[in-house]
């Protein structure tokens, strides 16, 4: 194992790994990455323009984590503690811009819903994403948390690129989802 | 009527919302985890303020980000300065964005276009950070 210590930084360097991230996540937790990011992208990137949408799209993304989730760690230790979600986070200084991706686990029968979704927000050229974005922004509809659809469009938008994802069936009700967004310079 | 005033974080913006005055102000960054919890107060005083609202209202919105969650409820909070203009008051929004900051203006134009209310976007240096 200890070997491994310094072949898991070698790879994180490889790979310009800006931050990383895996386990349970909590609102507090979330407001420490993006402080994190948030001084970082300062150091890194002289645009503000992209500063702002890389801050936005790990925003989304973890909040996404945080509520989008079926596999809730247990704690052994306090059982009448609220579980928290599980997910994965990598950020990545790229060529021409930035990587975030993202895993977390989902309902096996949500995920024709999100492909489906996410198909159309990739077939849109951005004047009509912009339309999406305000009929859903107007349709009226509030999710739980009061995103109601709105999060995918607005990552997307801040992107200006084509998300990339993945399902990976995991059990019999859950799926890995993982998505990939690309903030180009 | 008691003014609404609370104090801004990493999270949730700076609300400083004045009867007497008519002037409120909705600043800094809007990202909770669930807006809903922040914006349900922030509502409710909009309609006690609408059953007798002074003849000029101006809210203005200067935000550094504000995150999914928060964009419908921000569309509510329009909706009810919406309600107090239909009933022959003044309202105006004043939407302020960094010059360098298109996604902003953008959104600005998003939310102008849906609310039949008078939107003035005003560009500045730089937002106050928290």
């Amino acid at each position: 194992m200890i070997e491994r210590i310094h072949d898991l930084y070698d790879e994180l360097e490889r790979q310009r790994v800006m931050l990383s991230f895996k386990g349970a996540l909590s609102p507090d937790l979330i407001t420490a990455l993006l402080g994190a990011v948030e001084r970082k992208m300062e150091g890194l990137e002289s645009d503000p323009r992209t500063r702002k949408r890389v801050f936005n799209v790990v925003m989304e993304c973890l909040q996404n984590l945080y509520h989008h989730n079926t596999k809730l760690r247990e704690d052994q230790e306090r059982p009448d503690a609220a579980p928290e979600p599980q997910g994965v986070v990598m950020i990545a200084h790229m060529d021409r811009g930035y990587s975030v991706l993202t895993g977390n686990f989902m309902a096996g029968i949500e995920v024709e819903q999100l492909k489906n979704h996410l198909d159309r927000i990739n077939g849109l050229p951005a004047d009509a994403l912009r339309e999406f974005y305000r009929e859903t922004l107007a349709d009226g509809k509030f999710g739980r948390n009061g995103g109601g659809g709105l999060g995918m469009i607005d990552i997307a938008r801040k992107s200006g690129g084509k998300l990339e994802y993945g399902f990976v069936p995991y059990d019999k009700d859950s799926a890995f989802f993982s998505l990939n967004v690309n903030v180009t310079t | 009527m008691e003014s609404l005033q609370l104090e801004g974080n990493p999270k949730t913006p700076t609300v400083n919302f004045d009867p007497e005055t008519g002037l409120f102000e909705l600043k800094g960054r809007s990202i909770p985890e669930n807006s809903i919890d922040f914006y349900k107060p922030l509502i409710d005083w909009l309609d006690r303020y609408g059953r007798s609202p002074k003849a000029k209202t101006a809210l203005h919105v200067q935000l550094e980000y504000f995150n999914t969650s928060s964009s419908k409820c921000i569309l509510d909070l329009f909706k009810k300065l919406e309600g107090i203009r239909a009933t022959g008051n003044e309202v105006t929004v004043l939407w302020h964005y960094e010059a360098d900051d298109e996604d902003m203006l953008e959104a600005g134009e998003d939310y102008a276009g849906i609310i039949n209310i008078p939107f003035k976007m005003i560009q500045i240096e730089e937002v106050d950070g928290n």
